[in-house]
């Protein structure tokens, strides 16, 4: 145990919470309170859209209200509701073998819609499809306009095969923006489009990224002030939701750098759920998302044994600002395309697997860790292989465990603990043989 | 030529994992070239324009042992990608220059990255068609990237591919999906005549042979078919749905038939029969393959339907052409396109009071009985209440 709190610990309580996370707290509270107004009093358009691509800068030039279904089934899974959930969608004829995201999210309309706030969440009067990086994502959306008969609109995110983004790829995605998701968004809203007014947001936004990325490449600091994977989700969370763009977004990430460079200077590791992490034994990069139905048990495993995660490629799946890129005010639909060309899941397997081997080398990591999550394909094919590069490259050990985003049934605590005590041992052996 | 003659020609194919009949193509004059493609869809018009011989690759089928293929994927994946390297690992693609990867799903995606990692001398293209369906939007999209296809193909062969050459494929090509839509026509005539099993190997073989011996093959066994006549057997006509990527294997299809199901429909190889139109064959040959995609293209769970009240249009279009009775979905095992399209398309089917049921499979299936009591229980239970 690393932490300064050594009693055991009621994982359902006692929870340490910084400044800046009950400041998001407080903002995802009041964007589900206007979701529940609107199913109440219908005086916003409800717009549903994904996390990945998202253009919540567009879409705030509508006054619409922005819902994120991926947002809501971690945050319903992270309440444990998830396993009925998906049963209940398996139930209504889903297959067992299918993504368990777009289950969790479709039981949960078929119980009532009741959002992870516990007030009913407005039925959309339109469904952006962003299709960057998962293909499921289009069939997700296909499934909810069959449940909802609501209007719908795609913009298709061309895959950067050869690594790279060309021109033909940004036109495609600007000529649908101007073409097909504006025109949507104004029928929905009948809001007239200002460009001026999305520049705005644009450059709010560009703000927030830079304080992002200033807080993640903290990391690279001895002992790392922040988790970026575990306490990564709370750090991205604003940028990848329904706050990019706006004067809060950009308090929140004020706020969150005041407390980690606070300890910075204090000379601090990372704020865990227990309290501030005492030793840093091992930094290590993560690949794949998380899982939330036992996120706090799967924290724990890494933090009693001072564990830090240093980078992560899951908080680069809602946008990839580390490599220089900023919303740009100056060519506000161009630098749209290119935030959706570059979320993380739309780089094609050598660029990830480059990517995780920067990490390594960047923030002086002991080794890459694999959460191979079983129903997210679009993380997962491959990912055995990246491994297999990543040891390679860099001599550092690898490891694997899986588990599932919001599906109770994939999460074996004993297994996942006996891999990762197994891989640190591993890394010990590698630093003594060093 | 007989049409048992024919069919046990494309059966050697279909089995011959070492995909001799390429192979020999190949060898027959120096500066040939073979390029691969994984299902769905490739405009092979422009390989074939290129000089090349374009490669169907669906998987290693159930003859074939999996062994490192299984270390590059999680259980929770489907087999096609792991018989489709293992493939590649075995050395059985070693005269394949390049692989294309359609946009199908983010497995067979992110294969085209295991390919770029592990096959380094290899041309590797990811090719994105469309998901919007307008001429000015995605088709302008499309040309660009069967632009850049073309630039890669050029590159291999080290020789310009003109529009004349093009034009020329895409007239070969045309000839091709016309005998296979009449071939398919004839099947729903006389179903009992020309077996599914046997319309599957014609189509498999046509992922091999060049496109002017398969049409060739494909003539001689309409011809040959007149010739035939088998008993006709009280079977009900079924369409079959979800089997456009992993193919099942050979006797699965055939278990549905001794079931007592006739298909008379289905989505097995579908990159031939994918533009349901032909290809407009004067003028810019680019622009006539976009065109026709944009406007003639088959929906399938691939596929983005950018109406709600067309999902399932074709299917149940299918179903009242080919005078089906019932739809079998089969889907591979954690196929994600296809296993969450089916609900909309049964909804879709239950709605027109279209029977359906649905099983899963493997490519390497090898208990075929309980898919026959499914099927027969539901070509019976047909028969006997509809």
């Amino acid at each position: 145990m690393t932490t300064e709190k050594k009693a055991p610990v009621d994982l359902s309580k006692d929870v340490q919470k910084d400044a800046s996370q009950l400041l998001q707290k407080e903002m995802i509270r009041g964007n589900y309170e206007r979701l529940a107004q609107a199913e109440e009093n219908h005086k916003e358009k409800v717009v549903y859209t994904f996390v990945p691509g998202n253009l919540n800068e567009l879409v705030m030039c509508f006054d619409v209200v922005g819902n994120y279904p991926e947002i809501n089934a971690l945050q319903s899974a992270m309440q444990k509701k998830t396993g009925a959930y998906v049963m209940e969608a398996e139930r209504a004829g889903q297959d067992e073998d299918v993504c368990t995201y777009v289950k969790a999210d479709l039981g949960m309309m078929r119980k009532g819609n009741i959002g992870p706030a516990g007030k009913k969440l407005a039925d959309p009067d339109l469904l952006l499809l962003s299709y960057t990086g998962c293909f499921t994502f289009m069939k997700w959306f296909e499934l909810l306009r069959h449940e909802y008969k609501c209007d719908t609109t795609m913009l298709h995110v061309p895959y950067q095969g050869d690594g790279e983004i060309t021109q033909s790829m940004r036109d495609y995605v600007v000529k649908q923006l101007k073409e097909e998701v504006i025109p949507a968004l104004e029928r929905t809203s009948g809001v007239k489009f200002d460009i001026d007014r999305l520049r705005e947001h644009l450059r709010e936004s560009a703000k927030a990224e830079d304080k992002l990325v200033q807080v993640l490449e903290s990391a690279k600091l001895k002992p790392s002030p922040i988790d970026s994977y575990f306490g990564g989700l709370y750090y991205v969370g604003p940028t990848f939701s329904a706050f990019r763009g706006t004067p809060e977004c950009t308090a929140y990430y004020d706020a969150l750098w005041d407390e980690v460079n606070e300890r910075i200077q204090k000379g601090q590791g990372p704020v865990t759920p227990e309290g501030v992490m005492t030793e840093e034994k091992y930094r290590l990069v993560v690949e794949g998302p998380l899982n939330y139905t036992h996120m706090r048990e799967f924290w724990k495993m890494f933090y009693d044994e001072g564990a830090v995660v240093v980078a992560s490629s899951y908080t680069k799946v809602g946008g990839n600002y580390e490599q220089g890129f900023r919303h740009d005010p100056d060519n506000p639909l161009e630098s749209l395309a290119d935030y959706c060309l570059g979320c993380y899941t739309n780089l094609n397997l050598p660029s990830r697997t480059k990517m995780l081997e920067n990490y390594l080398n960047d923030y002086e990591a002991d080794g890459l860790l694999i959460n191979s999550i079983k129903s997210c394909n679009s993380f997962s094919a491959g990912q055995l292989l990246m491994m297999n590069e990543i040891e390679k490259r860099t001599g550092k050990p690898a490891a694997f465990v899986e588990t599932d985003l919001v599906d109770p049934r994939y999460f074996s605590p004993s297994n996942v603990k006996n891999r990762l005590e197994s891989y640190f041992q591993m890394v010990d052996q590698k630093r003594s043989a060093a | 030529m007989g049409t048992q003659e024919i069919i046990e020609r494309c059966e050697a194919i279909h089995e011959d994992l070492n995909f001799t009949a390429a192979r020999d193509w190949k060898a027959a004059e120096p500066g040939r070239h073979v390029i691969g493609h994984l299902p769905i869809y490739v405009p092979r018009e422009l390989i074939h324009a290129a000089g090349m011989l374009p490669l169907g690759i669906y998987g290693g089928g159930d003859q074939m042992e999996v062994i490192q293929g299984d270390a590059f994927y999680q259980s929770y994946i489907c087999r096609i990608p792991r018989s489709t390297i293992e493939l590649a690992l075995t050395g059985r693609l070693d005269f394949v220059e390049g692989m294309l990867f359609p946009s199908i799903c983010d497995v067979i995606r992110n294969l085209s990255g295991v390919w770029k990692l592990t096959q380094k001398d290899t041309y590797v293209r990811y090719m994105d068609v469309p998901q919007n369906y307008d001429k000015e939007i995605g088709g302008r999209f499309y040309i660009r990237e069967m632009q850049e296809l073309l630039e890669g193909l050029e590159g291999i062969s080290g020789r310009k591919v003109t529009n004349e050459d093009l034009l020329a494929s895409i007239k070969l090509f045309n000839v091709n999906r016309r005998l296979i839509n009449q071939l398919y026509a004839m099947r729903i005539e006389q179903p009992w005549n020309i077996p599914v099993t046997e319309v599957y190997l014609l189509m498999r073989a046509g992922q091999v042979l060049p496109v002017e011996e398969h049409n060739v093959m494909m003539t001689d066994y309409i011809a040959a078919i007149g010739d035939v006549e088998r008993p006709q057997k009280d079977n009900t006509k079924v369409v079959m749905n979800g089997m456009f990527c992993e193919q099942p294997p050979l006797n699965l299809i055939r278990s549905i038939e001794l079931s007592g199901c006739y298909v008379v429909d289905d989505d097995f190889i579908l990159v031939n029969r994918w533009l349901r139109e032909d290809v407009k064959e004067e003028g810019d040959a680019l622009k006539n393959l976009s065109d026709c995609f944009i406007d003639h293209s088959t929906r399938t769970s691939a596929t983005y339907e950018p109406s709600e009240e067309l999902k399932g249009a074709q299917l149940v279009e299918a179903v009242r052409k080919s005078g089906a009775e019932g739809v079998i979905f089969a889907a591979p095992s954690f196929c994600d396109p296809a296993l969450l399209e089916r609900p909309m398309l049964q909804d879709v089917l239950d709605a027109n009071n279209i029977p359906n049921i649905a099983f899963k499979y493997a490519e390497n299936t090898g208990q075929m009985q309980p898919i026959r009591e499914q099927a027969g229980t539901f070509a019976d239970s047909i028969k006997l209440w509809s």
